[in-house]
Parts: structure tokens; sequence; C-alpha cells
């Protein structure tokens, strides 16, 4: 494989180029059973997972595609029964390229933009992540494993833990009948994470997983599970902040938390896909009593994503805080926000919403908050604000609320504004040319979530705005 | 040694049927010298500022802004003698604020998530850094308007405060320049790590334009209405900043009020009074007092008189 070869952009282009690769599947258009038992036989997995993934392959089929919502995006190019070929090169990518150089163009170029050191450059892209993940797993493991802490690739979960996966995988968070894209994902997952802290356990640094990303073959249906058992802590970071390289035009993963009582997880993730990729996912949350779940996201790239994370708060007391950042440019529809259901007394729920749009682009918060009758005492707080920095752009704010008890206290607030003339007007004044006054005000206004990530995200996430800004990612 | 010369400047708003707001204002400004511009409500005063800053919403339809400058002035920056006369018209207002123009607003806009030192020290190299594209471009037009890999470096600081070692001033010493001039304007610390001018008292935010002037040391400082809105010890840090731009960093100021009070505390060397976008009446400190007693309509009277 030479970079030549992949230089091309054009999706389709690419698109063939894969296809080559593709021939063992190359005759079994749309998903079939026989596709599900390959999968599962190739990572050698247990019967019941199996028989799992086929439940799940039923329901998708049933299932119809998510596009009578109210300003739905436009999914009509997702052509279910072109899915399955996509799989297999991503398997025979497994492992990732074997150099730097042979990795696409537009990768390398974003790498060498976001001012990423080569070895960084290397565990990101997937070159050689096996090898350099193993160390990273390896130190970690020593340090935690004392503890009873277990990270891992989600696919050895199953091998290693699999009493902890059969009783929570898919079966109480988020079952294949939740929706289209979650079935699909129950029935073709791979890889992913899976995390346990045993109780009254606090893992004090971050857990991440973004090196592993593009090197796990099939990574575009991950899943994550993470169990937090009482009074446990873990911080977990997710995903790769540069943009990937796929020939996929599908990603629909899966993210399972369990936060037990008075536990405190908190996920994290800045994902940026690929300008014809459409990103699907479902992840939830559920929460015991006293426990505190935070849904920290920022959404960039793809053509269409639909993504609300979503918390459940069973428990008295339990909380559940959001702040999600989407940024939406030319052709891109960008469809996020959160759910949350109060089922139970004195619980709490903040959800912080921001996003961009530029060059036409269109963002959309679709927030669901349902607090059940007798969920006494609980508050929920809105808050979305729109920023946008041209009247070809558009933002839309859809919040459902849906209250069946009156002892509570409800918030709502949605901001909508067009980058003002008079702001980057004064930070001209000062000295800040045109461009960097904007980015300026775009960086102050998503503050709110690059003070809630770690450094490394935090300064990928404003270099990669920065970037879709100067319109300089492909 | 700079001098803002505009001549029989006519300007509109910038849209179609605009309303001509500035109807032919000559006026000349130099470092070190403090000039009042007085007049009623409406007259022009604050167009006036925001078209010599380069503010979008105007259209210029006749005459000049030009800069006079001293090479002197500009260190570390080479300045040949044909280079010393900017037309700002043609110039963006960045490009302005490089040549040392400075507008001090009556409204300045809040920037939320944006600290005060991130936000200040940004400005600071901005500055320094287009001064030098300025010349440099003139000069040789193979000059490289800077490295774009040069900002990829990496941060070592928090995000928002960008890499430490961009541009001429490092964090460190910004922290100094910042805290040394705060103290001057009994400025509270905490300041510094704030969001630029959101939630600040209307008090708060023209002390922040008067610190922004001290930092960034223009040779041309325009100040409009700064004195709107504040109380008496607000008014007198205000004003003592003021003349610390003069008297410390010799700039010339031109300072745009509706009221003697200020000029109590700032004594102006020039006073000038626009009507109906003109300056009608040009005087020394005497012409505020009259302005104070008698109003504006007996300059008016007396302009329609001669006319």
């Amino acid at each position: 494989m030479s970079s030549e070869d992949l230089q091309d952009t054009d999706t389709e282009a690419r698109f063939e180029f894969k296809k080559k690769e593709s021939s063992a599947f190359q005759a079994e258009k749309g998903l079939t059973e026989e596709t599900i038992r390959v999968i599962s036989e190739d990572k050698d997995e247990p019967e019941w997972m199996l028989q799992r993934r086929l439940r799940a392959l039923e329901q998708f089929q049933e299932m119809p595609m998510p596009d009578d919502w109210p300003g739905a995006p436009d999914l009509s190019e997702v052509d279910v029964d072109e899915i399955v070929p996509y799989i297999r090169p991503d398997i025979e990518t497994r492992g990732g390229a074997e150099n730097w150089e042979d990795l696409p163009e537009e990768i390398q170029d974003t790498f060498d933009k976001l001012g990423i050191p080569e070895a960084e450059k290397n565990a990101l892209s997937g070159v050689g992540a096996q090898y350099e993940s193993e160390i990273v797993y390896q130190n970690m493991k020593e340090q935690w494993e004392e503890k009873g802490v277990i990270f891992c690739d989600m696919d050895k979960a199953v091998q290693e833990h699999e009493e902890l996966v059969r009783e929570y995988f898919m079966t109480k968070a988020v079952p294949p009948s939740d929706n289209k894209f979650a079935a699909l994902h129950g029935a073709i997952w791979s890889g992913g994470s899976f995390v346990y802290v045993p109780e009254d356990t606090t893992v004090n640094m971050p857990v991440q997983a973004y090196f592993r990303m593009n090197s796990d073959g099939m990574g575009q249906f991950e899943h994550t599970l993470i169990i937090a058992e009482p009074n446990s802590e873990v911080h977990y970071i997710e995903g790769c902040s540069a943009p990937k390289y796929s020939a996929f035009n599908l990603h629909s993963g899966g993210v399972e938390v369990f936060v037990k009582e008075g536990a405190h997880v908190q996920y994290s993730t800045v994902q940026n896909w690929s300008k014809n990729t459409y990103n699907l996912n479902t992840k939830r949350a559920i929460a015991e009593a006293d426990a505190t779940m935070e849904w920290v996201s920022g959404s960039m790239g793809s053509k269409a994503t639909m993504l609300y994370p979503s918390t459940i708060l069973k428990g008295p007391g339990a909380t559940d805080n959001h702040i999600t950042i989407a940024f939406a440019g030319e052709g891109q529809d960008i469809d996020t926000g959160a759910k949350v259901y109060h089922n139970a007394p004195n619980t709490k729920s903040t959800i912080e919403s921001k996003s961009i749009a530029k060059d036409g682009g269109r963002t959309n918060y679709r927030g669901l908050v349902h607090i059940a009758d007798g969920a006494t005492d609980s508050s929920t707080a809105v808050e979305c604000d729109a920023l946008m920095f041209d009247n070809e752009s558009t933002s839309d704010t859809m919040p459902y609320m849906e209250i069946e008890e009156s002892k509570v206290d409800v918030a709502h607030e949605a901001t909508v504004g067009k980058i003002g003339d008079e702001d980057v007007f004064y930070l001209q004044s000062r000295g800040l040319d045109d461009d960097d006054a904007k980015q300026m005000i775009v960086s102050g206004f998503i503050e709110p979530i690059t003070e809630e990530l770690p450094i490394e995200y935090a300064v990928e996430l404003n270099r990669l705005i920065e970037l879709e800004m100067e319109g300089s990612l492909g | 040694m700079a001098t803002l010369e505009i001549s029989d400047l006519h300007a509109e708003v910038a849209e179609e049927g605009g309303e001509t707001i500035l109807q032919g204002v000559n006026l000349e400004v130099s470092s070190g010298e403090i000039h009042a511009l007085m007049g009623p409500n409406g007259s022009g005063k604050s167009t006036m500022a925001k078209v010599i800053a380069g503010h979008p919403a105007y259209e210029v339809t006749g005459g000049d802004v030009l800069l006079h400058i001293d090479p002197d002035e500009f260190e570390g920056v080479d300045i040949d003698d044909d280079q010393t006369t900017w037309d700002l018209l043609e110039l963006e207002p960045n490009e302005r604020a490089a040549l040392g123009i400075f507008l001090g607003f009556q409204y300045p806009a809040e920037i939320e998530g944006v600290t005060m030192v991130n936000f200040l020290r940004t400005a600071l190299n901005a500055k320094l850094e287009e001064r030098e594209e300025l010349f440099e471009d003139e000069d040789e037009e193979t000059a490289d308007g800077g490295d774009t890999n040069e900002d990829a470096a990496g941060y070592d600081t928090s995000p928002m405060e960008g890499p430490a070692d961009e541009g001429d001033v490092g964090v460190a010493e910004f922290q100094e320049i910042l805290a040394e001039k705060m103290e001057l304007l009994d400025m509270d610390e905490k300041f510094a790590q704030r969001y630029l001018n959101a939630g600040f008292s209307g008090g708060e935010k023209k002390q922040n334009e008067v610190l922004q002037a001290a930092i960034l040391e223009p040779s041309i400082a325009v100040l409009d209405e700064i004195d709107s809105g504040l109380d008496i010890d607000r008014l007198q840090d205000v004003s003592k900043g003021i003349n610390a731009l003069r008297d410390e960093q010799g700039s010339g100021v031109l300072q745009i009020t509706h009221y003697q009070r200020i000029l109590d505390y700032v004594e102006p060397d020039h006073v000038h009074v626009m009507i109906d976008g003109e300056i009608a009446k040009s005087g020394g400190p005497e012409l505020a007092e009259q302005l104070e007693d008698k109003g504006y309509d007996w300059v008016r009277e007396e302009v329609y008189e001669a006319a």
C-alpha cells in the first residue's frame, strides 16, 4: 500500500480502493446471519455472544430508520445493504498501517497541523498502536491491578471477564431494541473499552482510550462498557481528536455506563470524523442512589451526527451533568443533545449545550428531560447556546420536557447568536486580525468544555476548531 | 512623535441610502497632546472615532486620515524614510492598531471565556507581529508573512493562554507588565483572570479600556466618552490613567466627552466642538468652560452667522 493510492480524498475513490481489499466479502451484500457468524468466529466468542448478535440482527432488520423525527438529519444515503462489505477492509488493516508514511496524506497533514509529536502521532493514527498500547496497558495494569481495576479491550473482556460482560453487555442500559442503530451495533460491534472499578476505589488519573481507536480494526462499531461499583470514582476519556481515515461511511458506537451507589463517573470524548461519515451512536448511563454521572463531549466532523447521551437517574439523590459541543461546517448536519430520566426523588441534572455553525452547516439541540411522577424535589436546568458565523448556517433547538411531578424545579434557557460584528471589531481594534478575532470568540465560547478536559484534549479541541474555521481540514 | 491628520473627512452609514454623518472634519492630534472633542448628541463624535479605527459600519466618502510616525519610536523595526506616512483608510483595523491607533470604546464588547490576561497578551503580540509585517511588506515583496507551522509547536500553559513561547512577549514577562499597569490604575489583580468585560460594571469597563491603552502603548488614543457613567472615585482613577498615557508614554489623546467634569482632572491642550459632523470651533481649555456655562447653541449660532 503506498500513500499515492490513498491520496485522492474523493470518497468514491477511497471506497473503491478499499473494496479491492475486501474481496472476501464482496459476494455478501447486505447484513446476513452468515456475516455475523464469521465475525463472532473470527473473535472466538462464546455462544451466548453469538446468540446476542443474531438476536440484535433480527431486531435491526425489523426496525424502521429514524427518519420520521422532526428535523432529523437525512439518512437516505445510509444504505444498510452496503454496510457489511465495509467491515472486512478494516479487519484487513487491523493493527493499522505499518509505517507513518503509509497513512493517507490528509491524516498526516492533520497531525502536522495539530502539532502533535511523531510518537503521539503514531499512537493516535494507529501506526504500531497495538505495540504502543500494550505498553500503555501494561503500565496502567500494574498500578491498578492491585486495586482490582480492570481496563482492557472489549473483545478481550469477553474472553477474560466473561461473567461481567455477560451480565451487563447490552442487557440493562442499551438493549439492541433501543433503536435501529443500537441493534446494528449489537449485531456487528467490535473493539472498544472495558472498564471495571471495584467498590471504594478511586482511579485518580483519567483512563484514556484514544490511542486505540484506529488500531483496533473495526473500531467504527466500538463498544464501551464502564462499571463503577459503589463509592468508586473514575474519569474515562475516549476518542481520537484527529479526523479518522475511513472507507466506512457509518460509525455506530455504543457506550454503557453503570454508576453504582455513591460512585462518580465522568465520560469525556473528543471525536472528529471524516466528512463522509454518518455518526449514529447510543450512549447511556444508569445512576444509582447518590451517584454522579458526567458527560463531556465534543462532536466534530461527520456528514451527519445523531448523538444524545442519556442518563437514567434511578436512585434518590443521583446527579447527572452534560456538557456538549458541536461544530457544523459546510454540508454537515450535527444533531446532538442529551436525555435525562429522573426516576427517583431528589435527583438533579444540568445540560449545557454549545454549538457552532458555519458555511451553511446545521446544528440542532435535541433534548429530552423526563421527570417521573414521584420524583419529588428533583431539579433540572438546560442551557443551549448556538453561535453562527453567517446567514447561511442554521441552528435549531428542540427541547422536550416531560414533567409528571409538580414538586420540581425546571429551567430552560436557549440563546442563538451570530458572531457579532461589534465583538470582532473590538478585538480587531486591539490588534487581532479578523480570523484571530473570530477564533478567540469561539475559543471563549467553548471554554466551559475545554476546562473540563485534560490539557492535551483541550488543546487538540481548540486546534481542531481552529483548523475547521480555517477550512483546512478535508 | 506621531501625528494623526484628519482632513475634510466625509463619512456615511455603510448601507444603501445611509445617513451622512461626517461632513468635512479637519483635525490634527500629535503625541503628547490631549485634545477634548465635545459636542451635542448625534453630532458625529463617536462616528469619527470609529472611522479612525476602521469600523466597517461606516463608509468614508471623502477626505483623508493620515498617520505620520516617527521611526525612532518603533523599537526593533527598520523603517524607511518613505514609510513614515500611512493612509489609515487603506488599512484593516488591526493594522491601524499596529501602527499605534487605539480606540477606547464607550460600550466595549463582552467576550465570555477569554481571560483578560490571555486577551491582552495575545493583542500585544499580535500588534508587534503585525507591525513587523507592515514594514516588511513595504520593504520587499518577498518577505514571508510568517511561518504557519510556528504556532503548531504545542502549548506549555493552559490551552486558553496559547503557546508559552508564541510571540515576543512570553507569559511570565506579560504577567509582570500587567501587574504593574494594574497597580498604576488601582485595579484589583483578580481582574486579570476575569473574562474580558463580562459582568464588568460600567466603571470597570472604562477602567479596563484605559488599562488596555496603557498596555498597548498607542501613539494616538481616541477615547470615546470614557467618562460617562463613572462615579467620582472611578473618574479620578480613569483620569489618572489618561494623564499617564500622555505623561509616561507620550501618547496623544483625543478625548470625546459630553461633560466638563473630566476636564477638571485631565486638562486638555485643545478643545474642539463638533456640530453637525464638522468641527465648528476650536480653542484652549477655556472653551470647555464656556461650553459648560452656555451650552452648544451659541457655537451653532456663531457658525451660522459666519456662514
